[in-house]
């Protein structure tokens, strides 16, 4: 069984494992989630018994698996934590936060080691600290540091297995496990012949053999005399490259000193410092229980090596080749090809409105079947854009669940108290976006740990709750998402702020309003840390997280109380290559409106429009003051026909605000495919994109959250 | 043809046991845990059972316990697979009623060894 597992792939019975391993990776990494999850759920003073079962089964199902499928290094981590989480779920040790500690850095070792034998990438992951520490509670001590030798005396070990009839067995066991990973390291390797004894319980000598079976590299342990012992004393094979003090430590856990004699091994012992051959000619890995229901003749069991070609039946393997393959219900997909699906629905779409616009004219009595054939071409092509979009669309859950382990972490490393919070997380977001958005998000909520949340004493001396909140939340506001950020930490100091913006010669005058004030940390270089600690305020700072959110086209709003905590929202408006529009013309100008954002239109009437101060104008609707925007000023459309006037508003709403757009008329909405502006000509004020309409002429997208913010200026 | 109800948690390893069985001729129905098992089990019989042991809902000494005590399982195999070859779990096992234990990692060679000493 030792050659198996050390062997990187086992092509027994001519079936190739490596048609699994994709499966067995995607599993691991279902059971990695999940262990890390429960793990930091887990309430370590009162730990749930089925929630511990549940811990160790994803260790023993990765276990199991990459045993299997021959990725050593996996299955030897994974076997140390089983053996933790065995102890830990039969109550034969108290989970600590120092366990959880090492648990979790070793799911992220796990990870890195598939990821490696997944991609044939990357280095060997260097797991000796965390073995040890495994090991090192396993045997009931707190982590320790890490110099594996220096173990100190506990015989936390229970002794179990009785000797007499596991002796072929019990051998198998320290076998079955041998570590792949062990340095074979010719050159020191030596064989010796180990005495243990007298012992009152010879069975104590089985503790030696798991020695050599959980330490790495350690070499191998044979028993010699088929494991009796004669007048108490126990006989061994040693193949080893440790000094004899080194393995007399080791050995001090289970037996004395005294009771323990090297010898150099017997003119028997293989030559070379070749490895003894593995005893697994004789342990043949499984075994029927006599009178058993259901077992075997003696003969059968009696003879193994008769049936030794079994290979026979396997044979017709080719014929259900097929019939054994993955039944995958998910496919991977290149980028690529959905982007350049979408963009071909997107063209589908222009043609579809082209259409739609050229059969107005048709009579509609006369083209029937026409008219009716185009209207169920718009209903499948919008049918087709919205299933093609939403192969890209993503919950945010994908990117909030990267957050309690990392604020895990931090807080720790912090030492403060964080609670996490998240709100709707089945919220879904174009994959570019979320991939996009998630550098930023996780820059917010390290900094609102790190400079938001004040440690619990100091919590406590303000009579806040000793654990401090975090909470993140997506929601669709219209056309956008809006994804906060809130802490109840301490918020932001107008003074503060000021008092370093001046020394950084910025011009901060008292007058300033308190959002204005908060816009001073997206200056460059603009921490609010006083300390720098190493988790934030070097390098990136918020003026970069400004910067990518206004790359998305997005906005970023701070909103703080000193002393209670502050909000940062990030909204990003629909940057999706399809929306819903509302043309509306001016002059022989066609824009675009996202129709999420419009509210309401009516028609002007004489004496609605009221003129405030020198240039400010606003219009009355129901008793609600509106600030006016002329799209004719804002864009200066040529105007030919003097004698008209635009007469329609369109009331429009972003970003808490609300202006009414003075239009000539309304063109009527329709579905429009956004074009990127700036990639493909250079950015325009107060527009977020163009597109194409039926007619092949480009209209713009208007920006209304900037013509909001324009009209409060 | 003879069937075979393959009971492991982790479906890369059910797979593979199943891979492994098929195509040596055996018909195969997997079940995910003990509890599914036992639910596939109360409609029909099987030539053998081969189980993991550590399962979420029902384990596999747990499994053998429940099938032999239904008619129709009081002498059909029951393989365990378990990553322990500890005398602890073999004893379990034989108390359960289990007919034999195949220690993982299996290699396929062996399993269908194993299964041909007792399909008969």
């Amino acid at each position: 069984m030792g050659e198996m597992t050390t062997e990187g792939s086992q092509l027994s019975a001519g079936i190739d494992l490596s048609q699994f391993y994709q499966v067995f990776f995607e599993e691991a990494g279902e059971n990695l989630d999940r262990m890390e999850q429960l793990l930091l759920e887990l309430d370590i003073e009162a730990a749930d018994d089925e929630e511990l079962n549940a811990i160790f089964r994803c260790a023993h199902s990765i276990k199991g698996g990459a045993a299997t499928f021959g990725f050593a290094d996996v299955a030897e981590l994974t076997h140390q934590m089983e053996t933790l989480l065995d102890k830990l779920r039969r109550h034969e040790l108290s989970p600590t936060p120092a366990m959880v500690d090492v648990l979790l850095a070793s799911g992220d070792a796990l990870r890195a080691q598939l990821a490696r034998h997944q991609t044939g990438q990357g280095d060997e992951v260097d797991t000796g600290d965390l073995l040890f520490n495994i090991r090192a509670m396993v045997a009931g001590e707190a982590a320790a540091a890490p110099l594996p030798t220096q173990a100190t005396r506990t015989s936390a070990t229970s002794v179990e297995e009785p000797p007499q009839e596991a002796a072929g067995p019990a051998e198998a066991a320290a076998v079955e496990q041998a570590p792949a990973a062990s340095q074979p390291a010719p050159g020191g390797e030596r064989t010796l012949e180990l005495e243990v004894g007298p012992l009152a319980d010879p069975s104590q000598a089985d503790n030696l053999q798991e020695l050599f079976k959980e330490i790495v590299g350690l070499g191998t342990i044979e028993p010699l005399d088929g494991g009796q012992a004669h007048n108490g004393i126990r006989r061994f094979r040693v193949v080893t490259t440790s000094s004899e003090s080194e393995l007399l430590d080791l050995f001090t856990f289970h037996v004395s000193r005294e009771q323990v004699k090297f010898k150099p091994a017997p003119e028997s012992a293989p030559a070379d410092g070749a490895r003894p051959a593995p005893p697994s000619a004789a342990d043949p890995g499984y075994g029927f229980f006599e009178n058993a229901p259901g077992a075997p003749q003696p003969q059968a069991a009696a003879a193994p090596a008769a049936s030794a070609k079994p290979a026979a039946r396997s044979a017709p393997k080719a014929e259900s080749k097929q019939g054994g393959a993955l039944d995958s219900t998910t496919i991977r997909v290149s980028v690529e090809k959905v982007d350049q699906l979408i963009n071909l629905v997107g063209e589908l779409v222009i043609t579809q409105a082209m259409l739609a616009q050229n059969s107005r004219q048709l009579d509609p009595v006369l083209h029937q079947q026409l008219l009716a054939g185009l209207t169920d071409l718009d209903r499948n092509t919008r049918d087709l854009q919205e299933a093609v979009m939403s192969i890209r669309m993503i919950p945010m859950s994908t990117v909030f669940s990267r957050f309690p382990r990392m604020l895990r972490d931090l807080a720790g490393k912090l030492g403060k108290k964080v609670e996490l919070i998240t709100h709707g997380e089945a919220t879904e977001l174009d994959k570019g976006l979320i991939e996009k958005i998630t550098d930023p998000l996780t820059h917010l909520v390290r900094n609102a740990c790190d400079h938001g949340i004040e440690p619990p004493e100091e919590r406590l001396a303000k009579g806040k709750p000793e654990h401090g909140t975090i909470t993140l939340s997506a929601s669709h506001q219209g056309g956008s998402i809006v994804i906060e950020v809130r802490d109840d930490g301490r918020g932001l100091s107008r003074e503060k702020l000021l008092k370093k913006a001046r020394e950084r010669g910025l011009h901060a005058p008292d007058t300033l309003t308190d959002p204005e004030v908060w816009g001073l940390i997206f200056e460059p270089g603009f921490s609010t840390a006083e300390v720098v600690t190493d988790v934030s305020g070097r390098g990136v700072g918020m003026d970069v997280v400004k910067k990518n959110i206004t790359a998305l086209n997005g906005t970023v709003e701070i909103d703080s109380a000193e002393g209670y905590g502050m909000r940062v929202s990030v909204r990003l408006p629909l940057t999706l290559a399809i929306m819903d529009g509302m043309s509306v013309g001016v002059g022989d100008e066609c824009y675009i409106l996202p129709l999420s954002s419009v509210v309401e239109s009516f028609q002007v009437e004489p004496g609605m429009i009221k003129t405030v101060g020198t240039s400010g104008r606003v219009v009355e609707v129901r008793s609600e003051y509106m600030p006016v925007i002329e799209l004719e000023q804002v864009f200066q459309v040529p105007r030919f026909d003097f004698e008209r006037a635009s007469s329609i508003m369109v009331v429009v709403e972003a970003e808490g605000g609300r202006v009414a757009l003075l239009v000539d008329e309304l063109l009527g909405q329709q579905q429009v495919v956004v074009k990127n502006l700036e990639a493909n000509y250079r950015k325009v004020p107060d527009v977020s994109g163009a597109t194409i309409l039926g007619d092949g002429r480009v209209a713009l997208i208007l920006d209304v959250g900037s013509l909001v913010r324009r009209s409060r200026h | 043809m003879h069937s075979i109800l393959a009971v492991d948690d982790s479906a890369s390893m059910r797979q593979m046991v199943s891979f492994t069985l098929k195509s040596a001729g055996y018909n195969v129905v997997e079940a995910i845990d003990g509890q599914d098992a036992f639910e596939k089990a109360a409609s029909r019989s099987f030539d053998l059972v081969l189980t993991d042991q550590n399962m979420p809902r029902m384990d596999g000494i747990t499994l053998v316990k429940r099938l032999r005590e239904t008619p129709q399982f009081k002498s059909t195999p029951i393989l365990i697979l378990t990553t322990e070859s500890s005398d602890q779990m073999k004893q379990a096992g034989r108390a359960a009623g289990a007919t034999g234990w195949l220690v993982k990692p299996f290699d396929p060679n062996k399993l269908l060894e194993v299964i041909q000493k007792v399909i008969r």
